[in-house]
């Protein structure tokens, strides 16, 4: 596009055949970087990186600045455990594979169950879900309405009943039914009350009681248009739950979602899917150099 | 290094302290310092620089050379600078006419169906009306059902039409229904929208049209990076709407957002949410933001000290 001709045009006119990276560029740099909620922390990292690469090496192309800049910020995102995840497998001897999806309120968690349960079943995997949001205004009927669109079953309780036993419900059917994937929907909740991050805890260790090392995965949801408040939301999850993945929603609009480079770099989580959309289609594997190139377009 | 911006400030005024007036030279680090805590607290890039350059000018004025605690100064001048622009009184939604219409509008999952209901309730509870709630939203999955259960949360009825996908005509229709049935506020739920979605800001565009209302409630989420101030422009250029509601302030959110969209569009930040919880809503107090962006939770303390 016109706008990532021009921020490179603008970098690479300030570096080409120079052995230090001028002030020019690394205003640049920090203008595209924070402007995509990379965070003033990151940010320094990423610049401090080029400038150490650019007084080693002179750099003469803007090709050779994109490809730096490149590997320097993907440096930063995590490796997921699976490589191969396009083909949507499951590990070994994991059945079923239960993942659990936690994040604050109206992030795209429900949405993105529905979208997981679709890519899973899509791929001939037996899939059920369960209604653990026992709180919110017609959560259930919510996931409900995805479980029909998708066509997979749902385990649910009334509204306000226990969302501990809901999920020990669902586990516990689909281990009588020979199910492959259980996911299950949490309600909204901001990281700092500390009750709620209890009851996540809680939620997780009754599932253990039907299968000892569930939950297998269990996926943060992070909407693309937040901003640094990312980093203790990742923090106080993880802290409460052990969060293994992280999901990127809302990357359909204009936000960039470069906070996830410094949270995965500090917790060493890795980015595994993204949503784009508000349709059962709009779930994508996470491309490290797609994301990349798309805070410079 | 520090947590926030009172424990940063305070050591760059420890070196300002032996000196007693605020110079280019000895302002240059303490600048640096509160751009750095707006940009970890969300405020946009730009308005990080302009906001520093506007109070380095203050800083540098006369009256300022001749303090004798330019540290304490220092904290006043950007404390009020902040709160300045964030609008000093509290400003009250439009209720005059009957009905009075109310539009809300915003980004997915920002909080608009809960807002609703809150509103509904503070203006039946604290401003004895008599409101109605449209289920405007006919895309996401039991939206409609979400307002039922909120409507009946708070005891105020919600006017449907299940399988019409119409939002123009549904809203419409509501505002008639509300003049047959006396009810003297509307308030109408909206799906979330993104800004590069054409159709969607067409549709609301035209629901603006036809309902005609008197006050258009941007709602955004408090914990939103960067591209409020993209949101915040293209909405209000959409819909030149009149207020904003800034909602999950119960996190632990700087939110700077408020300060970029503020200043962006010019426009008041008339509520907060606070809660999941039909009466978690507060009105809007821009000194108590301007410390929450600052992270200063005692700057008073600070003042005195310094
Ligand atoms: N544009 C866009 N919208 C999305 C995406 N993912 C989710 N949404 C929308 O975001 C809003 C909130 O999504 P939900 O799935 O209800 O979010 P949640 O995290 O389950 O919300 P709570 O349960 O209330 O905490 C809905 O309007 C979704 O349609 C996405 O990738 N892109
Ligand atoms: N903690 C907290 N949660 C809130 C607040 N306001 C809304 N929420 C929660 O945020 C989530 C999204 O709220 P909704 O009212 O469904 O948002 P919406 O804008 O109508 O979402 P869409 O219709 O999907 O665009 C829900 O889980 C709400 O309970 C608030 O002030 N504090
Ligand atoms: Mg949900
Ligand atoms: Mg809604």
């Amino acid at each position: 596009s016109k706008t990532k001709q021009s921020v490179f045009q603008k970098l690479s006119r300030a570096v080409v055949g120079k052995s230090k990276v001028d002030d020019d560029v690394l205003d640049q740099l920090e203008e595209v970087l924070i402007t995509s909620d990379v965070g003033v922390n990151t940010t320094l990292k990423i610049i401090e990186r080029i400038e150490k690469r650019v007084s080693k090496d002179k750099y003469t192309s803007t090709t050779e600045l994109n490809q730096i800049l490149r590997e320097e910020i993907t440096g930063l995102l995590t490796e997921t455990e699976h490589k191969d995840q396009n083909t949507w497998e499951l590990p070994e001897g994991k059945k079923p594979y239960v993942i659990m999806i936690v994040g604050v309120n109206g992030v795209g968690k429900t949405t993105t169950i529905g979208k997981l349960a679709h890519k899973y079943k899509e791929n001939g995997k037996k899939v059920i879900i369960g209604a653990a949001d026992t709180f919110r205004a017609a959560a259930i009927d919510q996931l409900e309405i995805w479980s029909q669109r998708v066509d997979v079953p749902l385990i649910k309780q009334k509204m306000g009943s226990d969302p501990a036993s809901v999920a020990y419900d669902t586990v516990a059917s689909a281990q009588k039914q020979d199910t492959d994937v259980v996911i299950i929907d949490t309600a909204g909740r901001l990281h700092n009350k500390v009750n709620l991050m209890n009851e996540l805890s809680k939620i997780k260790r009754v599932m253990q009681k039907v299968i000892p090392d569930a939950p297998h995965e269990i996926l943060l949801i992070l909407d693309g248009s937040t901003g640094q408040n990312a980093f203790e939301q990742a923090k106080q999850f993880t802290k409460a739950t052990e969060i293994t993945a992280m999901a990127i929603t809302k990357l359909d609009g204009t936000a960039k979602g470069g906070v996830v480079i410094g949270v995965s770099d500090q917790l060493q989580v890795p980015v595994k899917y993204i949503g784009i959309g508000e349709k059962v289609e709009d779930l994508q594997i996470f491309n490290k150099t797609e994301f990349v190139d798309s805070l410079f377009s | 290094m520090f947590d926030n911006l009172s424990e940063r400030l305070e050591s760059s005024f420890k070196l300002l302290k032996g000196q007693g007036r605020i110079t280019e030279v000895n302002i240059a680090e303490t600048l640096k310092d509160v751009r750095r805590a707006l940009l970890d607290a969300d405020v946009n890039f730009k308005i990080a620089k302009e906001f520093t350059k506007d109070v380095k000018e203050k800083a540098l004025g006369a009256n300022v050379l001749n303090a004798v605690k330019p540290g304490q100064l220092m904290v006043k001048i950007v404390r009020d600078e902040l709160a300045q622009l964030m609008g000093g009184t509290a400003e009250e939604i439009d209720l005059k006419r009957q009905p009075a219409v109310i539009l809300m509008a915003g980004l997915q999952g920002s909080g608009k169906t809960t807002f609703s209901g809150k509103l509904a309730g503070f203006l039946k509870n604290k401003k004895s009306k008599n409101p109605l709630l449209v289920a405007g939203d006919v895309y996401r999955p039991a939206a409609i059902d979400q307002l039922k259960v909120v409507g009946e949360q708070i005891g105020a009825p919600v006017y449907t039409e299940e399988g019409n996908k119409n939002p123009v005509k549904i809203a419409k229709a509501a505002i008639k229904e509300a003049k047959t049935k006396g009810h003297d506020v509307v308030i109408v739920d909206t799906a979330g929208r993104l800004a590069v979605d054409e159709d969607m800001m067409k549709e609301i565009s035209a629901i603006k049209d036809a309902i005609n209302p008197h006050e258009i409630l941007f709602v955004v989420d408090s914990m939103t990076g960067q591209d409020a101030v993209n949101t915040a422009k293209e909405f209000n250029d959409r819909l030149d709407f009149n207020g904003v509601i800034l909602t999950k302030l119960d996190g632990d959110t700087r939110g700077g957002a408020a300060l970029s969209i503020r200043k962006v569009v010019d426009k008041p930040i008339k509520f907060v949410g606070t809660g999941e919880k039909l009466d978690a809503l507060d009105v809007f107090h821009p000194d108590r933001m301007a410390d929450r962006i600052l992270g200063m939770g005692d700057v008073v303390s600070l003042v005195e000290r310094a």
